[in-house]
């Protein structure tokens, strides 16, 4: 058969996936190993991957030594859901639009949108600054939510244009023709038929918000108590005695969420973020 | 929808104002604000002054060539890496052994994960006293002593793309994955039948087909690069000795931390006109494709 291998190949395949992952997965391993290790083990030489006395230990007292940890974790999920649901109602509309209208133009915007997405929140950040600073968000909870939103909508109408032009337009057109009025149409027809197109849109664009949370909120914001994760790290960092046991705890416990999204619908997250980047 | 509207109407447009309304305030009146500042001496004080092409004059009189150079080499290091690292791996996880769908879910992880935290876990491993990298290295006697990855200019550099290279790695990966299971398997077949051996079937059938997905993801892959800010931030914030300041960090700098918004602003029209250049050749190559797939369907 044409993919039986010899054995050597399959040595061959499998130890280079291992070095593969290896690259792929040793921080996280790393991480985990400091998250176990005692304070005064953590700075030991020469370097041993188990040390005595590991232990989960970290993981509970973090909560009293890391400050505001809970809430930083509840920043991050807070800001990347409003995200996501403010992505979703400029998205779905305009989506449609683009799926399944004629009019004026339509190209060139759509290219615009595209093409937009190429410059990132960074090279934008004095403008941005002072827009902020003018509308009198920062250090608001707004200053992080809408800019993150911003730069997540192009993707995003582009995944779901194409998921509705794959859907047959005879639906809406029946109920154009027994009279129901567009804006009916949208709500009644076509976000039922398009649900799994838009949760696909939704949990990649809550991802996308959920891992870009620190250049704006290192920016606009200097309020402890509104930080993301990120950034709510990222702090300890200048520290003399940064607890690199806890913040490495705090961050795998930070992660834990979209890692768990993630495994429960990777199927659904992978064609998302590949068909993002498929510009068919 | 043809037969759905009739009469010119302002309905589609209206189903636009939304998201044009917050690209617009967030993404293009920025984008506009930033070229005027970028002629201004625009700081904290409160009035600003158009000074002509003065910012321009300034950043180029000084160090600031060495930096476009230091982040297009940055970006090729990075990118190339990327594609080598991603063609490989999904080559591997494309051949038909047990075990390969797990070992999908496990590539994903550094790009799902936010980057900033992705980029703490590096942070310790780049530790020279105690972290993963210089410990195991010199347990295998690579390295005599502890090094600081990030402590020397060389080191640090490279330290950076690496990371990078761990961040982009994942998404280049599954989508050239993708790119090879949708190669035909029949071809693969009639050459087996002929009795092509296995490399010569990648070097002749795989790898020409997914060059177009190579080519596009590529350039994707270059402007994300060009764009990152948050690894080198967290790594080095440029240092040591600005060895890593790449044009968004030095921006950044510029605008931010010295409160030099028309100084910086000029640095930004820059990496904008780079961009620029970068999305117009990608839109070309687009075009190009699909004018090609046309072709081939008739």
């Amino acid at each position: 058969m044409i993919n039986k291998y010899r054995w050597w190949e399959i040595v061959g395949i499998y130890l280079g996936i291992a070095v593969f992952l290896l690259f792929i997965l040793a921080p996280f391993l790393e991480a985990f190993l400091v998250s176990l290790r005692p304070l005064n083990r953590i700075n030991s030489i020469p370097y041993k991957i188990i040390t005595d006395g590991m232990s989960f230990e970290a993981y509970f007292t973090m909560w009293k030594n890391v400050p505001r940890l809970p809430l930083y974790i509840w920043n991050s999920f807070f800001i990347a859901t409003c995200v996501t649901i403010i992505v979703l109602i400029a998205v779905v509309p305009a989506a449609w639009a683009f799926a399944r209208f004629e009019f004026k133009g339509r190209d060139s915007i759509l290219a615009a949108f595209l093409a937009i997405n190429m410059v990132g929140g960074a090279v934008l950040i004095i403008p941005l600054f002072q827009l902020m600073r003018d509308l009198g968000l920062l250090n608001t909870y707004m200053a992080m939510i809408v800019p993150g939103a911003a730069f997540l909508i192009p993707t995003a109408i582009w995944l779901l244009r194409s998921y509705l032009m794959k859907i047959p337009r005879e639906l809406e057109e029946a109920a154009w023709v027994d009279g129901a009025s567009r804006p009916y149409i949208l709500w009644k027809v076509i976000l039922p038929i398009a649900m799994p197109g838009i949760v696909v849109v939704a949990i990649a664009t809550f991802i996308g918000a959920y891992a870009q949370q620190f250049l704006f909120a290192l920016t606009f914001n200097s309020n402890s108590d509104l930080h993301p994760l990120p950034v709510g790290i990222y702090q300890f960092f200048g520290r003399q005695t940064v607890v690199w046991n806890e913040v490495m705890a705090a961050s795998l416990v930070g992660i834990l969420p979209v890692l768990i999204i993630y495994i429960f619908l990777q199927r659904y997250i992978i064609a998302g973020l590949t068909a993002g980047a498929v510009k068919e | 929808m043809q037969a759905m509207g009739g009469r010119p109407n302002v309905f589609p447009y209206l189903l636009l104002v939304p998201a044009l309304f917050i690209t617009l305030a967030i993404v293009a009146w920025p984008l506009l604000e930033t070229v005027r500042l970028s002629f201004t001496d625009a700081s904290l004080k409160p009035t600003e002054e158009f000074i002509g092409l003065a910012n321009y004059e300034k950043i180029f009189s000084r160090r600031f060539p060495e930096v476009i150079g230091r982040t297009f080499y940055w970006m090729a290091i990075s990118v190339t890496l990327k594609m080598v690292v991603g063609v490989m791996g999904a080559m591997l996880l494309n051949s038909a052994v047990p075990g390969r769908g797990l070992m999908r879910v496990l590539v994903m992880p550094p790009w799902i994960v936010p980057i900033a935290i992705g980029v703490f876990m590096w942070r310790w491993m780049y530790n020279g006293q105690f972290g993963m990298i210089s410990g195991v290295a010199q347990y295998l006697g690579i390295l005599a002593g502890p090094y600081e990855f990030l402590g020397d200019r060389t080191g640090a550099f490279y330290s950076t793309v690496v990371t990078d290279v761990w961040v982009g790695t994942p998404m280049v990966t599954i989508y050239l994955l993708a790119a090879m299971q949708s190669i035909s398997p029949d071809l693969h077949e009639a050459a087996w039948v002929d009795g092509a051996s296995r490399w010569y079937r990648f070097r002749r059938i795989t790898l020409p087909l997914i060059m177009p997905a190579v080519a596009t993801m590529g350039l994707l892959s270059a402007i994300w690069t060009f764009n990152s800010f948050d690894i080198i931030w967290i790594l080095t914030e440029g240092g040591p000795r600005g060895s890593t300041t790449t044009m968004i960090i030095d921006t950044y700098k510029t605008a931010i931390s010295r409160n030099r918004y028309g100084e910086g602003a000029a640095r930004a029209v820059m990496i904008v006109i780079f961009l620029s250049s970068f999305a117009a050749f990608y839109f070309y190559m687009l075009s190009r494709m699909a004018k090609r797939s046309l072709s081939n369907d008739k």
